[in-house]
């Protein structure tokens, strides 16, 4: 989905990069508060880690296979502002070093592939979490479904992004349907991937899933071979109360959004069929660039895009997303500083 | 990626291009693609001399032609794109060997396919004559915020040392006699990728462990500067300047 | 005249981590000025766990830790983290930069060195390893037992006044093994050692201790505790084959 220069006008490539670079300094504060000075080296780990999941083929069937955007499972594991950080700098290097997304077209990348899919996949994977019961189960079901929506809402900011300022009138309402039909299908392989991920760090080290953290067992000493408790250094951080109102509505809009979304997906299924077709044309050009190491096959991977090649343009009511998105964004925001009065 | 201190697209030459400061050539670059992307896509001639432009610095910075070439291929994605687009857009119809073809649409794919391939140029000549050291320095130098410069900074340290992880682990899955397939693989590839993001996390923590133990408390010490003079800059600035003259020719022609 | 403070003082350290595993129960240990030490135990002792807490990167369990007269804490932890050199493991985590050169500046730039004092310090650094002619390398281009030299590099840089190594002669060549055994006897510093390789720990350490199970279990000359049978096999420490603590100290 790497959008090259040209395809979006220079004022809406504007815009988007105002939003991008705005979303990257509110990240860039968030995470800083989170991991205050492991910022750099774990998000630039993390980002490394992204980076080279991106180039990790999950076979679909003979002869197609698919890759992961990573942005709900960065989002998931490392949270919000991190996981921003995370694609946004794996876009810039893309863009910088690979000549993979154009420059101008930056703003657009990272808005509609790093801070729309974070935000809206981390907003559902809170919400669902909260509302769910606290098990494991529940963060793994969560995750499913924050992946399986990301991926259409990004299709759907980027066809409003095009609906503004594309540079050619593709019809547009059909193009919608395209756009977000196909990125379902990928969504339920990005969905299936991204909770078995997600469910295998969280049989391993529960504690580095940013979304099921805050279990400490108190200190012991060994005196004379026995066990006796020692006095707590620091009181334990309760967590923090979280207003699950805000969190419920969070949710229900994202699910009414969902299903409009997949609504307009059905609505059209030649549609489908088409980008369905240039997808597995696209699927073939990356199993062959696998055949060479990870790094060369870097360069046939513009690959997402044709998924974007599919959706013709676009149109509608995908303002709804970037609303909810910013709604999220709001709502992630209160309860941070809501937790922090808390604590 | 490549190794460090080279990545893949950067051939190490000694031309004026390469010898630029990283700053003056990504701003250089950056101006160019504005340009490009703000010239309307009716003055068909610009975008010939856009070309143009770019092969006299490809052949100054001695970039071959079928390395440019080649790189390009990264935009085929967007060229079936283009293609489809006269086709589908409505609007005035004219007819090329018997096919009926829309007018917009034909425009349109000419505008995608001219700015995209200009743009992927640029960054492949950018990219090919810097270094991936200094282009973070000169990132650095435009003020991108420094907490993204060192993100940036530790990806690429750390890049192949993950996907070397990955290899192994691949490599390991290979020797148990696994080969993904389809589907039903994608619980073991999904655990892999479990288990890789552990290890980046892991090693995320060690390396954090091993800065603040020499003192680290969230600022890179300044060790190397890049600085650009006067005449460096004007070199650089050629490119865009010149771009941006066409333009205006074109808006008003 | 007072006699200067220890350059290590433990005392009472309990840690467990955050997923709720607990690794340290209260460890209590004294390393004096110059000494070098090697610091033994099975796998999942708390030898890292311990480490981890001399220049304060873990914090918050019960007991302390004070580095010559100075307590480890959040006021003085720029200080302490001079004074404490920690060459971790692998040295691909300690080497974060793009070349040697500035893998090594790294710490003492931290500090505020800078210009031709700086260039100064990291040459000597490199010099006192033998890797000065790598200066413009980077790290990954450089052999294993090559990287941990630099590793060692860039923490001399910091003139420490102790030296804590984490299984320093792990995955090295026997060449490279002996020629950082020569390297670390030059050293005028207080060493920690912590250490698999037994051999190596009676070599360069006159003392040992043994930590088990989250405890020091033992404390003593090096010769005398890898010669103390029933001792070693309670604590899961083992000799090389045919390795006679006897015959070499």
């Amino acid at each position: 989905m790497h959008v090259p220069d040209g395809f979006i006008n220079a004022p809406v490539s504007a815009a988007a990069g105002v939003v991008a670079a705005g979303a990257v300094a509110v990240s860039l504060r968030g995470a800083r508060r989170e991991l205050d000075e492991r910022t750099a080296p774990l998000a630039g780990l993390v980002a490394a880690f992204i980076f080279a999941v991106q180039m990790l083929n999950f076979p679909v069937a003979a002869g197609t296979s698919g890759h992961l955007l990573g942005g709900a499972l960065a989002a998931i594991l490392v949270g919000p502002w991190t996981g921003v950080l995370c694609i946004a700098v794996v876009l810039l290097m893309q863009g910088i070093l690979f000549a993979d997304g154009g420059l101008t077209a930056l703003g657009v990348n990272i808005t509609v592939m790093g801070v729309v899919t974070v935000v809206v996949a981390y907003a559902l994977f809170r919400g669902l979490v909260l509302v769910l019961p606290r098990t494991r189960r529940s963060v793994t079901v969560a995750s499913f479904a924050a992946a399986l929506v990301s991926v259409p809402a990004a299709a759907a900011a980027f066809t409003l992004l095009y609906a503004v300022g594309g540079t050619t009138d593709v019809p547009l309402s059909k193009v919608l349907t395209a756009m977000v039909g196909v990125h379902v299908l990928i969504g339920i392989g990005e969905a299936v991937i991204t909770m078995l991920t997600v469910g295998a760090v969280v049989a391993v080290r529960p504690d580095l899933v940013y979304g099921a953290r805050g279990l400490t067992a108190p200190l012991k000493l060994r005196v004379g071979g026995e066990l006796v408790d020692a006095a707590p250094a620091a009181p334990a951080t309760a967590p923090a109360g979280s207003p699950k109102k805000l969190w419920i509505g969070g949710l229900v809009t994202a699910l009414v959004l969902a299903g409009f979304v997949s609504f307009y997906a059905s609505a059209s299924p030649d549609g489908l069929e088409k980008v369905a077709a240039d997808k597995g044309i696209d699927s073939k050009v990356e199993d062959h660039a696998a055949a060479d190491s990870p790094l060369a096959d870097y360069g046939v991977k513009g690959v997402e895009a044709p998924r974007l090649s599919g959706g013709l343009a676009g149109v509608i009511g995908v303002g709804a997303t970037l609303a909810v998105g910013t709604g999220a964004f709001w709502v992630v925001r209160r309860r941070r500083t809501h937790s922090e009065t808390a604590a | 990626m490549g190794a460090g201190h080279a990545h893949k697209l950067y051939r190490h030459a000694h031309s004026p291009v390469h010898e630029l400061p990283p700053h003056t050539k990504l701003a250089a670059v950056l101006g160019f693609v504005v340009v490009v992307v703000s010239t309307p896509r009716e003055a068909v001639w610009a975008f010939g001399l856009y070309a143009v432009l770019l092969a006299a610095v490809a052949a100054k910075a001695r970039v071959p032609a079928g390395f440019l070439l080649k790189r390009l291929l990264i935009e085929i994605p967007f060229v079936a794109f283009a293609l489809l687009m006269p086709f589908v857009v409505p609007g005035q119809q004219t007819t090329v060997l018997g096919v009926s073809l829309s007018v917009p649409g034909l425009w349109g794919a000419w505008n995608v396919l001219a700015k995209g391939t200009l743009g992927v140029a640029a960054s492949v000549l950018l990219a090919s004559t810097t270094e991936l050291r200094a282009l973070l320095l000169g990132l650095q130098r435009l003020k991108l915020p420094p907490l993204l410069v060192q993100i940036a900074s530790f990806m690429i340290r750390y890049g192949d040392v993950i996907t070397d992880e990955m290899r192994r682990m691949s490599v390991a899955r290979r020797s148990r006699g696994f080969e993904a397939k389809g589907v039903r693989h994608w619980g073991v590839l999904a655990k892999s990728a479990g288990a890789l993001f552990i290890r980046s996390y892991e090693r995320g923590e060690r390396v954090h462990l091993a800065m603040v133990s020499r003192g680290y408390a969230g600022t890179m010490p300044v060790i190397d500067e890049v600085t650009a003079t006067r005449a460096q800059w004007a070199r650089a600035a050629a490119l865009p300047l010149t771009a941006l003259l066409i333009c205006l020719l074109g808006r008003t022609l | 005249m007072t006699t200067p403070p220890p350059s290590l003082e433990v005392h009472g350290l309990a840690y467990a981590y955050p997923d709720g595993h607990q690794a340290l129960f209260g460890v209590d240990l004294t390393v004096g000025r110059g000494e070098r030490v090697a610091l033994l135990g099975p796998n999942g002792a708390g030898k890292t766990t311990l480490v981890l807490h001399l220049n304060g990167i873990l914090t918050g369990g019960a007991g302390g830790v004070t580095v010559a007269g100075l307590p480890v804490g959040k006021k003085h932890l720029a200080e302490i983290r001079r004074k404490v050199g920690i060459v971790f493991q692998d040295p691909d985590d300690q080497l974060f930069m793009p070349t040697v050169r500035e893998d090594v500046a790294f710490g003492p730039a931290a500090a505020g060195v800078r210009g031709a004092e700086l260039e100064a310090v990291v040459r000597k650094a490199l010099d006192r390893v033998g890797m000065g002619a790598y200066a413009d390398r980077p790290p990954h281009h450089l052999s294993f037992g090559q990287r941990r030299r630099v590793a060692v590099a860039t923490v001399l840089a910091m003139e420490p006044e102790i030296l804590v190594l984490d299984e320093p002669s792990s995955n090295l060549d026997p060449a490279s093994r002996r020629e950082l055994a020569d390297i670390l006897r030059s050293l005028d510093v207080t060493v920690l050692m912590v250490t698999h390789d037994l051999p190596y720990a009676l070599e360069l350490c006159p003392r040992a201790v043994v930590l088990s199970e989250g405890v020091i279990a033992a404390d003593g000359r090096t010769g005398d505790i890898l010669g103390d049978e029933e001792l070693m096999a309670r604590h899961r420490l083992e000799l090389p084959f045919g390795f006679v603590p006897g015959s070499v100290a």
